[in-house]
């Protein structure tokens, strides 16, 4: 855990996306992965922003407004008449 | 109610989807709207906060898409030009009803900022061993049961947490996390960076883990 190269976990934490991402260059990468092996702080932390991203993709989806679906079947039948008419 | 965004299988392929489309079928804009409405909803109301507008301007959308579909040259993906018809008008909107432009469409006020995790959780810079290390570690959550993490406060809260970020990172984790869009996507979508585009997840998934933070382990 020490040497001029290492990232501590304060800067860990800023850049766990970028690792997600695939945007860390080699060396940064192993850097981080390193780190992430002893350190189970950082490993934690890690497990926690993918909960994160999990948890949002989770977040139920509203079902369309039944008079808004009426409404935009109603404009689409119009703009259908009016698209055919002109060809 | 369903898990995130579930796109009709009938929307699989675009070029099929537009063919359809100019074709005037209707089945197809039924499964168009029914995919993405509520994942327009969510990003809109990020730029235009007042939920009766926002709707409006999801209503323009589809119809802005019909009358340029016949022009849709597949440069982009369907959703993607979809994406950005909706937040082009949500723009023009919240200018129109603010009477100013918002200064988040110009500036990148959502990147900006200080770190994600309070300072106060690492040991001081002066720490003779172990400075910018965690003072106590995060909590280990894999052993949290599956019911707590999808229970109806924590998915209310997270649905909180999002509707109050900044109005870009909230697109940018509805698109990614929610409606399950790449990272290219994303960025054809809202004209961002690749740069800015993994900021604004950033910020955003780290906004959700501090609030999941309270909720996980505050009740526990």
């Amino acid at each position: 855990m020490d040497g001029p190269a290492e990232i501590r976990c304060h800067q860990i934490v800023e850049i766990v996306t970028d690792y997600f991402e695939g945007a860390l260059d080699e060396a940064d990468r192993t850097r981080f992965e390193m780190h992430i092996v002893v350190c189970r702080g950082c490993e934690n932390y890690l497990q926690q922003m993918r909960v994160a991203a999990a948890t949002a993709e989770d977040v139920p989806a509203e079902e369309p407004d039944p008079q808004q679906m009426a409404e935009l079947v109603d404009a689409f039948r119009g703009w259908k008449r009016r698209t055919l008419e002109e060809r | 109610m369903t898990r995130g965004t579930v796109v009709d299988p009938a929307l699989r392929d675009d070029a099929e989807t537009v063919a359809a489309l100019r074709d005037g079928d209707e089945a197809v804009f039924v499964a168009l709207v029914r995919s993405y409405q509520s994942l327009m909803l969510r990003v809109a109301r990020g730029y235009v906060r007042d939920s009766r507008a926002a709707e409006d301007v999801v209503q323009e959308t589809w119809l802005a898409m019909l009358d340029g579909i016949h022009r849709f040259e597949a440069r982009s993906s369907l959703k993607t030009w979809l994406f950005r018809i909706l937040v082009n008008r949500s723009i023009t909107r919240a200018m129109k009803d603010r009477r100013q432009i918002p200064f988040s469409a110009l500036a990148p006020d959502d990147e900006a900022g200080g770190p994600t995790v309070d300072p106060d959780r690492f040991l001081p810079a002066d720490h003779p061993r172990f400075a910018g290390h965690w003072a106590a570690y995060p909590a280990d959550w894999s052993a949290l049961p599956h019911d707590r993490l999808m229970s109806r406060e924590t998915m209310a809260a997270v649905k909180d947490a999002i509707e109050q970020l900044p109005e870009r990172q909230r697109a940018v984790i509805a698109l990614r996390d929610i409606g399950g869009f790449s990272p290219e996507e994303v960025c054809a979508a809202l004209d961002l960076s690749d740069g800015n585009q993994r900021v604004l997840l950033h910020r955003a998934r780290a906004r959700v883990r501090a609030v999941l933070e309270v909720v996980l382990e505050v009740e526990a």
